[in-house]
């Protein structure tokens, strides 16, 4: 093994629970391993750092053709008909359903996972350019963000890192 | 199954370097350990997080991970990897006489 320290960088560009969460685990898994771990936050993906929305995150089960119903206890891989989707409350039933799942596994929700992340030496930028599409500012961030960056910045602060885009 | 001798006692070991026998760990054995993983002196802070571990393992039978430590063990997440620097989750059980913690979180 080399002295230069294994890297790794997310690109974390989904809102949605289950796009969410996988930026999260490896990226814990990293920094218990002593990798150094950067995540960079565009497009929905700013929804993991903004305040207002990072407790409100969803999984919509229209369009998500791996949803079945034994998620809910009805035994088989069945189907949920696409139709059903669109109805009023199906989408937060669905997020709350995966959260309960989450807290029975002992995940931590997204804010609390991003805190310890924060605590371990985790690196948290958000993108420039998202963030004036959105019309963000850095006080809308979680603590922890360190700064808002551009594309060429990110590159140039993940030199040697393994860069995963989610 | 490999043995290594760490602190003048022939010690189980697999592949990776963690002791596959937990009552083969001694207080001797653990500071030697620290010391292969660049802890020169173990603080009764390092205590508390190896006794935590310990006896977490032996009441779940389940090795236990960074999220259970910290949530259990009174020591928070910063303070882990300030006492275990580059890769508390794996020093950590190395140093308690575990094996690879089981779990994500």
């Amino acid at each position: 093994m080399s002295d230069e320290p294994r890297k790794i960088a997310f690109i974390c560009s989904k809102g949605n629970l289950d796009m969410v969460y996988p930026a999260l685990v490896m990226g814990w898994a990293a920094l218990g391993n002593g990798i150094e771990v950067t995540l960079f936050f565009t497009f929905w993906g700013m929804d993991m750092i903004n305040k207002a929305r990072v407790d409100h995150l969803e999984i919509p089960p229209i369009a998500n053709t791996s949803m079945k119903m034994n998620m809910m206890g009805i035994p088989g891989y069945i189907g949920i008909p696409q139709i059903f989707g669109i109805i009023p409350g199906m989408t937060a039933f669905a997020s709350w359903l995966m959260k309960k799942k989450m807290k029975g596994l002992k995940v931590p929700p997204v804010r609390e996972y991003l805190e310890m992340m924060v605590d371990g030496g985790a690196k948290l930028y958000a993108c420039k350019m998202s963030v004036d599409m959105f019309d963000l500012k850095k006080e809308d961030f979680i603590d922890g963000v360190i700064d808002i960056v551009t594309a060429s910045d990110f590159m140039d602060m993940t030199e040697g890192a393994q860069i995963v885009f989610i | 199954m490999p043995t290594k001798n760490i602190a003048g006692k022939d010690i189980q070991v697999n592949e990776e370097g963690f002791m596959t026998n937990p009552a083969e760990w001694t207080k001797e054995i653990a500071a030697e350990i620290a010391k292969e993983e660049g802890i020169s002196e173990l603080s009764e802070m390092h205590w508390k997080v190896i006794d935590f571990c310990r006896a977490n393992a032996e009441s779940t039978g389940a090795v236990p991970t960074l999220r259970t430590i910290t949530t259990g063990s009174g020591v928070s997440t910063k303070e882990v990897f300030a006492l275990f620097p580059k890769g508390p989750a794996k020093k950590v059980a190395r140093i308690s006489g575990l094996g690879k913690p089981e779990g994500c979180v």
